[in-house]
């Protein structure tokens, strides 16, 4: 299968926009499953206000929310897939700045000293892009996650030692859930990274932070502590929108991976309760739009 | 808990009567100010020509599109899409706000801190909750962008926009020095033991 370029360009516009405007289905089957849940009034409320909000932002074709996010792409090459590397990541740029500009929406993106911002969402480095390699014969596929800073801004390394064992781990999740209170919009999904290398281990806390609900690490360590702290998150009270309620966070997700003899990290990524990501899967038969 | 409609500008007595929960429903002006609008302002010295005594402020950066100036659009940009950002950042703000323009109420997300609350309760102003990324549903409650000021900051300028039926908010934080985001957070962490504990860690 040979990839035409201009056909990216086309659906790196169009993802970004979609991402904006339609939530994926296990994020708000999971907003309905804490609704159902919540004992706080004013928690209820709120959720409500959220699930009223996503069914808006489709029957008027508009964004989920204002923070356009970081935009960040994750593309999947499979097998037998002939593609032109650095054109595809060029037309991806250029499908990204045209989004921003052609819907328009707001380009949330500035140089990191001069805050100069060049109104298409683009800029050094910006997009954010992956490009990684699957077995899936003759499918190419990208998936498009605007990440909004509320909860991008509270991100958390910890290179934690081998004596302190697994309870750093669940320690440091703990406190990060109450460091950030209502700062991340939660209901969040919390991101966990559990070993590797420093940088290594804050791109598995993003993975697991945009990952669907109701999926789980393959790594079965890695769902154990899910499961536990999911739970023991959910026991803190923060509620949504840090306010007070049950609905702490829709799950924690944890990704795994080897690390060195001397070291423990830990990093934490969360995601906001507007758990925006949309998917395109380039095939033999043309291009098909999921999440 | 009292429900109250303001068309601002409002006095420092009306930003007095709220108490924590009560909510709010704003009508008419709104200003939209957020990080590199108070940098410029306070840290940069510059100046705006808006009047924010007693008015309302919201921590955001819209989504616009220009158009041609007209009465529906007089500052020459429509909404898109209008939501609320998080306030945490904006915390050394609050004070010169309400000292240096007047400001008596600040809408946001997530909260503001102890500085804010001296603020709130010395100066006689609140903050107002509203649901972070429930945008879509704001911008229906904003009917123009009327005036916008410090637009070489855009999309983080000054906005003055003109609102119809905003809210119900929450107060929650009062002038009372309340704070609804320090009572969660206290209680959450008295329950901090019992989460470790569910996890089999000692806590110390």
């Amino acid at each position: 299968m040979k990839v035409d370029l201009q056909q990216v360009e086309e659906v790196a516009r169009e993802l970004y926009i979609r991402a904006l405007k339609l939530l994926p289905p296990d994020v708000k089957q999971g907003l309905d499953r804490l609704a159902a849940g919540e004992t706080d009034p004013g928690a209820r409320r709120t959720l409500g206000t959220m699930v009223r909000n996503i069914q808006l932002a489709e029957d008027t074709a508009n964004l989920l929310c204002q923070d356009t996010g970081i935009p960040i792409y994750n593309v999947r090459i499979g097998r037998g897939v002939e593609v032109d590397g650095w054109g595809l990541k060029e037309a991806i740029r250029r499908g990204c700045a045209r989004s921003t500009r052609e819907h328009p929406f707001r380009s949330s993106v500035v140089h990191p000293t001069t805050r100069a911002n060049g109104q298409d969402s683009t800029g050094r480095g910006v997009p954010v892009i992956h490009i990684d390699f699957s077995d899936r014969p003759e499918a190419l596929e990208i998936e498009m996650v605007p990440k909004g800073s509320g909860s991008e801004n509270n991100s958390w390394l910890k290179m934690a030692i081998p004596a302190e064992g697994v309870d750093a781990i669940k320690t440091f999740v703990v406190d990060c859930v109450l460091e950030a209170g209502g700062k991340t919009c939660p209901p969040t999904i919390v991101g966990v990274g559990v070993g590797g290398t420093s940088d290594l281990c804050l791109h598995l806390a993003k993975s697991a932070a945009t990952r669907a609900l109701g999926t789980r690490c393959e790594d079965p360590e890695g769902a154990k502590l899910e499961a536990a702290l999911t739970r023991a998150v959910n026991l803190l009270g923060v509620g949504p929108q840090g306010l007070g309620g049950d609905s702490t966070a829709f799950a924690v997700h944890v990704e795994t991976a080897a690390t060195h003899i001397t070291m423990n990290p830990v990093a934490v990524n969360m995601q906001c309760h507007s758990a925006r990501r949309a998917r395109a899967t380039f095939g033999s038969t043309g291009v098909e739009y999921g999440y | 808990m009292a429900h109250h409609q303001f068309s601002c500008p409002i006095t420092e007595a009306q930003a007095r009567a709220l108490r924590l929960e009560d909510t709010v429903t704003l009508n008419g002006a709104l200003y939209g100010i957020r990080d590199a609008t108070l940098i410029h302002l306070f840290d940069r010295g510059r100046k705006t020509r808006f009047e924010l005594r007693g008015h309302a402020v919201i921590h955001t950066a819209p989504n616009v599109r220009r158009v041609a100036a007209s009465p529906a659009s007089p500052a020459g940009y429509e909404p898109v899409c209008i939501g609320t950002t998080t306030s945490d950042r904006m915390e050394r703000f609050t004070r010169p706000l309400m000292e240096q323009n007047g400001v008596r109420l600040v809408i946001g997300k997530g909260g503001l801190r102890e500085s804010s609350a001296a603020a709130f309760r010395e100066l006689g102003g609140a903050y107002l909750a509203i649901t972070g990324g429930a945008a879509a549903l704001q911008t229906t409650w904003v009917e123009a962008i009327e005036e916008v000021d410090l637009d070489d900051l855009n999309p983080e300028s000054l906005w003055k926009f003109r609102v119809r039926g905003f809210g119900p908010l929450v107060v929650a934080m009062d002038s009372r020095g309340g704070s609804l985001y320090a009572q969660v957070q206290q209680d959450s962490r008295g329950r901090r033991a019992a989460a470790l504990a569910s996890l089999g860690v000692k806590s110390h």
